[in-house]
């Protein structure tokens, strides 16, 4: 029987097949943070019950948190209650925990690999729809409700219908200023929000193969963006590189067994999906969106499609315009913009600082912009510093915050204001996610830095050295 | 957490005919700091429901008492974006127990289906019979049959079935949650964890 390397993950973690329902999924690693967990814990509490694998279940606070001045007390009650609580459920089942000013603390997508948490084969969850992350090592990983945290909390193990499966496969060389986050918005643009709902997703052709283990994660996060399940990619020499004597990736003799486990995961030649998708990696521009949600995405030269070659309800498409206040048919080039942000677990690794400083070096952030560049962890931050960006970045007129999730999904104080735009590098841009009336327009790093120094829309391609 | 049973639901309904409604819309993340599961019905589709000053937006349909019920109605692609399970219980809480949809996001489904509201995916083509018939009438009501896996608009008893799968539709029926099934087999689990590559 020939398997795709969905199939072949999937199938390892089976407990046992439920006559006429779901899978009972045993899980491999879990990852908990403040937000979706403390419901989850009570519900523990109230069965008197243990967490049944501490050492498979790792806590961080990220969702919640301050970036600036974390060595204070968190000012917000509510908000110094829900950590305060995450730290104490932690403490009382044993649970390893990265909280507020650990060395380790970061968003949990950009921590699980930074200390291999993350590894190929595993079957990964957590209590927040961007789990998809992992899925970059060629892991199932994936986004639960708080039952489901409780489920594995006290189980190990969710009770899941196989989903259907579907390969897409992009060839060809990448444009100049053109990356991972360019090519996700590019595929969600073509799927939109709902296209790949009921599926998981494996990314195939040379475009991610070429790609570096961030910029496959930046793509395998936006998966759910279509509404897949999760996305995938096949572990290959980069891959283990990557990986290889991270804190918690296995060493010696369970590196071996594990290597023996990792070395078949890839789809069988032959092997069936239900859908397949072949795009050409040519055809990709730099993209930005201009509405609510992040499949109304468009390469930058191209303009605000009219509403009479949209497909779905034309009063959803007209009201989304109306929120950000654009018309049909416009060009984004000029655009005017108040805020930047780069960071998230989308874009919030050292390679997106990278290519952010890339393009603001010897350039000045422009006046009218507020810029919030919030590194995705400690480990980030001080990759900032030491590889001398910070520098570059303060020369600049930008400073850099303290780690989490920040205006992502602004649950701090790191809100856009009412009808403000913000060119932001996170994941979504339905209304109001950056801050009540925010409006957000999302992008790539270099699409961020390019309208952080000029203060408005700009295609960054004419920022770049040829 | 314990749910009320679900078998034939009827009731009035409302119409929130709007596509790619995301969770963000249905429970802002500003509202999800509590460590309990309390009081989330109050900030339900808040910046929809109201303005900045806390006044209710007239135009909204919550806050328009021609329409009530049980049962919400929405466009296409209902529940899209983050996983958070608040989501649903902005919606039980607030007295739904059912959401019509002609396409649900996939993490929404499942989490409504472990906290009992109960989603019932109907076509396109009677999705919308269903909203011209509450913009005709609106107290015009609908029959969930959970059993039968039917839909009908009781005013003309035009119907749909719908589908579930089997093992929840034993869970909505009862009241009963994964965990306890989980907890029943934690051995079988505990023997299986021996048998894992990782």
């Amino acid at each position: 029987m020939k398997k795709t390397l969905f199939d072949k993950v999937w199938d390892k973690h089976v407990v046992q097949q439920i006559d006429q329902g779901p899978d009972v999924l045993f899980i491999d690693r879990h990852m908990v943070h403040e937000v979706t967990s403390p419901v989850a814990f009570l519900g523990l509490k109230n069965r008197n019950i243990k967490v049944m694998f501490p050492e498979k279940t790792f806590a961080t606070a990220d969702h919640n948190t301050p970036t600036v001045n974390q060595h204070l007390p968190v000012k917000d009650p509510l908000s110094a209650k829900q950590l305060d609580a995450l730290e104490k459920n932690a403490a009382e089942h044993d649970i390893s925990f990265w909280g507020l000013g650990h060395e380790k603390n970061g968003i949990v997508h950009v921590v699980g690999p930074e200390y291999g948490i993350t590894v190929p084969g595993a079957t990964i969850v957590c209590g927040d729809s961007h789990t998809s992350t992992h899925g970059a090592f060629g892991a199932i990983a994936f986004g639960i409700g708080t039952s489901e945290v409780e489920m594995v909390l006290s189980t190990q193990c969710i009770l899941q219908p196989k989903p259907k499966k579907m390969r897409i496969t992009i060839n060809g060389d990448l444009q100049k200023g053109v990356g991972p986050k360019d090519v996700a918005l590019f595929i969600i643009a073509q799927l939109t929000t709902s296209g790949a709902t009921g599926y998981f997703v494996e990314y195939a052709g040379e475009v991610f193969k070429n790609m570096t283990m961030e910029g496959r994660m930046t793509v395998c996060n936006l998966s759910i963006e279509m509404g897949a399940r999760g996305g995938m990619i096949a572990p290959d020499e980069k891959t283990f590189h990557y990986i290889k004597d991270r804190e918690f990736t296995p060493k010696g003799d369970a590196w071996n067994k594990a290597m023996d486990y990792w070395q078949e995961l890839y789809t069988d030649e032959g092997a069936e999906f239900d859908k397949e998708l072949f795009f050409d990696g040519k055809e990709i521009e730099p993209m930005i969106t201009f509405g609510t949600n992040p499949g109304m995405g468009i390469g930058i030269s191209k303009n605000i499609p009219t509403v009479d070659t949209i497909e779905g309800g034309t009063a959803t498409y007209q009201k989304s315009l109306s929120y950000m206040g654009y018309n049909e048919g416009e060009s984004m080039i000029g655009k005017d913009i108040d805020f930047v942000f780069i960071g998230s677990c989308t874009n919030g690794r050292i390679e997106d600082f990278r290519a952010f400083t890339e393009i603001v070096k010897g350039r000045k952030k422009a006046e009218n912009v507020t810029a919030w560049l919030v590194p995705g962890s400690h480990k980030v931050e001080e990759a900032i510093k030491e590889e001398g960006l910070l520098d570059i970045l303060q020369a600049s007129g930008f400073e850099l915050r303290e780690p989490g999730c920040s205006a992502c999904l602004a649950m701090n104080d790191d809100k856009v204001p009412t009808g403000k735009y913000a060119v932001s590098t996170s994941n979504r841009n339905f209304e109001g996610r950056q801050g009540p009336g925010s409006r957000t327009l999302l992008a790539s790093p270099i699409m961020a830095a390019a309208a952080a120094v000029t203060g408005k829309v700009t295609d960054p391609r004419t920022l770049m050295n040829s | 957490m314990a749910y009320d049973k679900f078998n034939i639901l009827n009731s009035t309904a409302v119409p929130l005919p709007i596509e790619n409604v995301d969770t963000d819309q249905i429970i802002p993340a500003r509202f999800l700091k509590a460590t309990e599961r309390v009081g989330f019905g109050d900030n339900l589709f808040r910046d929809w429901r109201y303005n900045s000053d806390d006044s209710p937006k007239e135009d909204f349909v919550l806050n328009n008492d021609t329409y009530s019920g049980k049962i919400l109605v929405g466009g296409k692609n209902f529940g899209s974006g983050s996983s958070r399970e608040h989501a649903a219980w902005a919606i039980y809480d607030y007295g739904f127990r059912c959401v019509v949809s002609s396409f649900f996001a996939d993490i929404f489904r499942n989490n409504c289906l472990n906290i009992g509201v109960l989603p019932v995916q109907v076509s396109p083509a009677f999705l919308e019979e269903i909203f011209a018939a509450i913009s005709q009438d609106p107290n015009t009501t609908l029959t969930v049959n959970l059993p039968l896996q039917q839909i009908s608009i009781d005013a003309n008893a035009k119907a749909e079935n719908f589908d579930i799968n089997p093992y929840k539709k034993e869970n909505m029926t009862n009241g009963f949650d994964d965990i306890d099934y989980l907890l029943n087999i934690k051995e079988e689990v505990s023997a299986f964890s021996k048998t894992t590559p990782l």
